[in-house]
């Protein structure tokens, strides 16, 4: 790395060293059965340089390809970007906990027998259940240095327990899904295969909803795949910038409803979102995004903090080797003080959401979700009666948000980027085949 | 670069020493460039190269895989992948059988497009940015284009060896409308295995994008509900990937019994006028290759032949497993991820419908074109149309917001009830997902088709 930059740094003003290194194991099972082990390493290191006051980039997985890495930066440095920001000089990051070397030491076989665990619990209950899933752990190693001498590295470990089952009669297909992650090794598989169980037990009896607006229940699962992408990209501090935000204009205002608490932690220990500095090297931090329904902040990086005349929030992140990008972390949203039970009961009838498919694909920058509703459940006089399906939710998440009937008493993790509790709206459209 | 030639040669010698049912390996080497810019700004200009490879070993039923970018020390990869298969190991393996082949497959292309100079490609998007831009009420826009070349060489145990190498160019346009807090938003996604002339004169049609962005601002938005509904070729070609495509893939069934009697070949799903083809060996498309990554060769296969479900896609242990042919259909999007069952250039093929016939008699429905893109989740499926308009006595009427349709595949196939005669196979930019390898370079096509009974979301 030192070598890349002292090479870059004949060549250009500025310079920045980005290093990111990982090793996975993995277990994969297929039709209840085991399938496959696999591990996969994998190394990349990305160039970024500032010349005649542009940015030039480049990436390659061969870390002793200076010379290569510097040509081909400092040709697109003639085309690049105005670099309006500073790389940071040296730091003092925040201690964050992200490494337990105890992941380490979880033998393949071990994993072998988690999966097992998991996929036993589950055809215990549902016999005919097909269940796919796996079991995996990795380290990754994150390096920077530039040539202002800041200079960032950490470790982070992963483990995580997927699983999903498909469960077919005739034509009709149910499928039930969950996962859990941590950067300590997960030891309890109960986490993931009681969720599963909750959601095979509710799809047992079948119920239809008319197409009408009625009260909806998101779980947090039903938050993540149908409103939290239009939330992202909301906060993302260069759809602000470019004006392509509805809530851009809006800080300090009023957009959703006071029960609505939302930041950006990647601070929060063991939490596989969380790192001490983000890949320019600027400390972490937890960002207040919207705190009693009025907007407070959005995220940034440095150059796209820059332009918009703010700090960057720790924010960039690279994706696929690309240049970086503000981009969430961790998403967390406060509970409220409704517990679960209550809300349900508070329905005379309604829909609870647990995954919406295909609710991205519509126009995400504009709020709108619209999507099938792949699992759900109808709620008559306060209870959870039936699975439904062939049936459709339409929305926009300003319009929706703005008016919450309640929030759960109770967060639950996601996958790695939100941490939610479940949202009470009180009409939201559902269109249905019945 | 590491010479992979070299490297694969001494390999196979390697692959021979160990004792598993099946091994194979894949060394790649690739360059890409990328352009991106969002707003009025150029956001990211880039160059990157990448080696790698990968090792997979069968052993009684088990499979092991090992990826990797450092080349150095490949007989410990090896052994490491058979130990893992044999950890993995339960029962016999299962492997269509196949002579071995050597082969070399150049990329096709006269110019290799990574080396253009980013200065001719940055001066013809600057031409469309500034299309775009003097559009009145666009709001924003973003333009992503990438091109890249590699080459890939699959080895295996029996003594395949084969080189290919594919180019590819893509490029994504978005823009972005806004009036009122409203925002709409319209995309151009242009694909091609490798050429940058089709990337290029794409003025009026980046145009046309624009315009219609700002138009859907001020277009009601679709009653949610059922309706006769007729969707475009790009859209027909996406439903013929996503809700029909997705179900032939065996891996999905051919260890799920209850699957395999709903997808049982034979059964009539659509009327005689349908017939759904996954082919790779169609030339030119971003779909198309020689040999899939188990050295298989590619074929024109039919899933649908006259309504009637004929054939699914395979991977070796798949195709054996199930006793049905092979159709060289195991896809990686790179040397990180094993082959899985993937399709390649999946479309509808030509009915007898004329498109003014086919909206003729509906007195109101809905014209969908365009895709944002899709899903599905094995019988149900949704896709979000980008363009739709009102179908009133027989004519195109009103312009609507994006529409999202959704429904059974099964109920839908039986539901098509014209087919028009004007097939389009299109290369867009992006690419399929499965699992977690994304995005896959295919294509999707079709005519227009006309749709019974088709569930609108709205409000």
């Amino acid at each position: 790395m030192e070598q890349i930059l002292s090479l870059a740094k004949k060549a250009a003003e500025e310079a920045e060293v980005f290093e990111i290194s990982s090793e996975e194991t993995r277990v994969r099972f297929e039709a209840n059965k085991l399938k496959q082990l696999q591990t996969r390493q994998q190394t990349t290191v990305a160039l970024r340089i500032i010349k005649n006051g542009k940015t030039g980039y480049a990436t390659s997985t061969e870390i002793g390809d200076g010379t290569g890495l510097v040509n081909a930066a400092v040709e697109t440095a003639e085309f690049g970007t105005t670099a309006a920001f500073q790389l940071p000089g040296p730091t003092e990051y925040p201690s964050v906990n992200i490494y337990d070397d105890a992941v380490n030491s979880v033998s393949a076989r071990e994993m072998v027998a988690l999966g097992e665990e998991m996929i036993t619990a589950l055809t215990g209950h549902t016999p005919e259940l097909i269940c796919e899933g796996s079991v995996g752990r990795s380290v990754i190693n994150v390096s920077i240095i530039n040539s202002r001498g800041g200079q960032a590295a950490y470790r982070k470990s992963f483990f995580g327990l997927d699983i999903e089952g498909s469960l077919i009669e005739d034509t009709d297909i149910l499928f039930v899904a969950d996962s859990q992650n941590s950067c300590h090794p997960l030891a309890e598989t109960s986490t993931v295969t009681t969720e599963v169980l909750r959601q095979l037990d509710l799809a047992k009896k079948r119920a239809t909803v008319p197409s009408k607006s009625m009260p909806v229940v998101f779980t947090p699962n039903g938050i993540a795949s149908g409103l939290l992408l239009p939330l992202m990209s909301a906060f993302n501090g260069k759809t602000v910038l470019e004006g392509a935000s509805p809530i851009g204009n809006k800080q300090g205002k009023l957009v959703f409803d006071k029960k609505f608490n939302l930041h950006d932690d990647p601070t929060l220990v063991y939490r596989p979102g969380s790192r001490p500095c983000d890949d320019e090297g600027v400390s972490s931090r937890r960002t207040p995004l919207a705190e009693n329904g009025v907007i407070v902040e959005f995220l940034y990086d440095l150059q796209t903090g820059a332009l918009a005349g703010k700090q960057s929030t720790g924010n960039g992140s690279r994706s696929r080797g690309g240049l970086p990008s503000p981009s969430a972390t961790a998403f967390t949203i406060a509970p409220g003080d409704t517990a679960y039970d209550d809300i349900i009961k508070d329905i005379k009838e309604g829909l609870l959401i647990d995954f919406l498919m295909g609710a991205s694909q519509g126009n995400v920058l504009g709020g709108d979700f619209s999507g099938n509703v792949l699992l759900g459940f109808k709620i008559e006089n306060g209870e959870v009666v039936g699975r439904v399906k062939d049936t459709m939710v339409s929305g926009n998440i300003y319009r929706a948000l703005k008016d919450i009937t309640a929030i759960g008493s109770q967060a639950r993790w996601v996958g790695s980027s939100l941490l939610t509790p479940p949202i009470y709206l009180p009409s939201i459209a559902v269109a249905s085949k019945g | 670069m590491p010479d992979i030639e070299a490297i694969a040669s001494e390999l196979a010698v390697e692959l021979k020493k160990y004792q598993a049912d099946y091994l194979e390996a894949h060394l790649e080497e690739g360059q890409t460039s990328h352009i991106a810019y969002r707003g009025k700004e150029l956001d990211s200009i880039g160059r990157s190269t990448a080696v790698g490879g990968n090792v997979r070993a069968l052993v009684k039923g088990g499979w092991g895989f090992t990826s990797f970018n450092n080349l150095e020390g490949l007989s410990d990869r090896i052994a490491q992948a058979v130990e893992q298969a044999r950890s993995a190991s339960s029962g016999k393996s299962s492997l269509f059988p196949m002579k071995p082949v050597t082969d070399n497959i150049p990329a096709g292309v006269d110019v290799n497009p990574v080396t253009i100079p980013l200065s001719e490609k940055k001066q013809q998007l600057d031409e469309y940015k500034e299309i775009i831009w003097r559009t009145p009420q666009i709001q924003t826009s973003t333009i992503n284009y990438s091109d890249s070349r590699r080459k890939v060489i699959y080895l295996n145990s029996a003594g395949s060896h084969i080189v290919q190498e594919r180019a590819d160019v893509s490029l994504l346009i978005l823009a972005i409308a806004a009036k009122d807090g409203e925002v709409q938003q319209a995309f151009l996604s242009i694909g091609s295995r490798g050429d940058f002339n089709a990337v290029r004169n794409l003025h009026d049609k980046v145009e046309t994008k624009a315009r219609h962005a700002v138009e859907a601002l001020a277009a009601p938005q679709a009653k949610g509900g059922e309706y006769t509904v007729v969707v475009d070729p790009m859209l027909a070609g996406v439903f013929a990937h996503e809700a029909f495509g997705h179900l032939s893939e065996s891996d999905f069934v051919y260890e799920n019994e209850r699957l395999r009697e709903i997808m049982k070949l034979g059964k009539q799903f659509g009327g005689k006028h349908l017939n759904i083809v996954d082919s790779a060996a169609l030339p030119g498309y971003r779909g198309s290759y020689k040999y899939d990554d188990e050295g298989t060769p590619s074929a024109k296969n039919y899933l649908i032949k006259e309504g009637k479900l004929v054939g699914r896609l395979h991977s070796r242990e798949t195709a054996m497993k199930m006793n049905e042919p092979l159709t060289g259909n195991a896809r990686a999007i790179n040397y990180r991820y094993p082959p899985i069952v993937r399709m390649t250039n999946t479309y509808i093929e030509s009915g007898e419908v004329s498109f003014e016939d086919m909206i003729a008699d509906i007195k109101e429905g809905i014209y969908a074109k365009d895709c944002f893109g899709g899903t599905t989740a094995m019988e149900m499926f949704t896709f979000s149309a980008e363009e739709a308009y009102m179908i009133r006595d027989g004519k195109i009427a009103e312009t609507l917001r994006p529409v999202v349709l959704t429904g059974n595949v099964f109920n839908t196939l039986a539901n098509i009830d014209a087919i028009g005669n004007d097939l389009y196979i299109h290369d867009g930019a992006g690419g399929c997902g499965k699992g977690e390898q994304m995005p896959l370079p295919v294509s999707t096509g079709g005519p227009h088709i006309r749709i019974q009974k088709c569930l609108i979301g709205g409000s």
